[in-house]
């Protein structure tokens, strides 16, 4: 048996590593780095507090104290919502904006990453606290390598062949390879395409990959992502240049155009396949019977 | 947050005189430069995007 303090303090320590450790993957999604973090960390850190104290409290026959739980599940909920609005607030601005379904994602995730916080918290001080510390520290770091791999998530490469798709003018149509993409008046825009647009396709691996392309919220996060490594050559005032993704219907391939300020192929695709898939816009049809007879 | 008209046609630029006005402003022009130049100067004005109908006509639609 461990005293409760040492407890609580490995708790605590080990439950602010996990969220400083958690923020590393956040940077790309949500790059606003200095205040951001400060404020993550903050709540991180009153998380790992929380999780911390449960087994400790619930030792000492302090029952009532674990209902104060309840309230820190109302706080996280309150972290979802104001990253929700702090990113709804900035979509205004934003030349190529995020979508809802990309910040109903990023909300989720940092929502998520706190309870991760707590349980790797409770792992280490209940450890510490029934047994000893080196078994809670054993567990926290067992929690945090599970915490690790569940927020590994699932990129765009993963479920599609990504591949460069050329850039043409059928009349007014634009067209990447074979897939439409809009109509464009303006001579002068249609040269201006031509000479510092890209396109890219994207093949689906299977019917799930399908469904995933065709959520118009993962294709928005797709263009908002690629537009933040390449950036966008254009103004506010100039909507033909505007990133696009289409889809073509008949074979569930979506084709990418944009006219970046940094015209590089090979930096194009691989930003493509690094944009992760959103949970809520995962295809499933697999995963159930019929969709799996439907597959051919 | 603004509310915004979108998918909305603002203005037609166009070339022949057989296009009849409803409640979008008409912009008759001479000849295809002349067109470019009024429906590139609206765009930017309205932030809009020109499209080409065929037939010798552009649309500006907000998106």
């Amino acid at each position: 048996m461990g005293n409760p303090e040492l407890a609580i303090l490995l708790g605590f320590a080990t439950g602010f590593l996990a969220r400083l450790y958690l923020l590393r993957s956040d940077y790309r999604q949500y790059p606003s780095y200095p205040h951001g973090y400060a404020s993550h960390l903050a709540l991180g850190a009153i998380a790992a507090f929380i999780g911390a104290v449960v087994i400790p409290a619930v030792a000492a026959r302090e029952y009532t104290a674990v209902t104060f739980l309840t309230l820190a599940a109302q706080q996280f909920r309150e972290v979802r919502d104001m990253e929700r609005k702090s990113l709804v607030s900035l979509e205004e601005v934003e030349l190529v904006r995020r979508g809802n379904a990309y910040i109903e994602g990023i909300a989720k995730i940092f929502e998520a990453r706190n309870y991760m916080v707590m349980a790797v918290a409770v792992l280490t001080s209940g450890g510490t606290r029934v047994v000893a510390p080196w078994l809670g520290v054993l567990l926290g770091a067992a929690g945090l390598g599970l915490a690790a791999l569940l927020i590994d998530q699932e990129v765009v490469g993963d479920v599609a062949r990504i591949r460069p798709g050329e850039l043409r003018f059928d009349g007014p149509g634009l067209f990447v390879d074979d897939i439409f993409v809009m109509n464009v008046g303006l001579q002068q825009s249609r040269e201006s395409i031509l000479d510092y647009g890209l396109g890219a396709v994207l093949e689906p691996k299977d019917d799930d990959a399908r469904d995933t392309l065709a959520n118009a919220g993962q294709r928005q996060a797709i263009l908002h992502d690629v537009s933040v490594v390449l950036g966008v050559r254009r103004d506010v005032d100039e909507p033909e240049f505007t990133p696009l993704i289409r889809r073509q219907v008949a074979t569930g391939r979506v084709a990418l155009y944009i006219v970046p300020m940094e015209k590089d192929m090979g930096s194009l695709l691989a930003a493509i396949g690094r944009v992760p898939v959103l949970e809520s816009s995962r295809g499933r049809a697999l995963k159930a019977k019929a969709g799996r007879l439907a597959a051919d | 947050m603004g509310t915004r008209l979108v998918h909305q046609i603002l203005a037609v630029v166009t070339t022949t005189d057989t296009v009849v006005g409803g409640g979008t402003p008409i912009f008759h022009v001479t000849d295809a430069g002349e067109r470019e130049r009024v429906a590139n100067l609206l765009a930017r004005i309205l932030q809009a995007m020109v499209h080409d109908i065929g037939n010798g006509t552009y649309i500006l639609v907000k998106h």
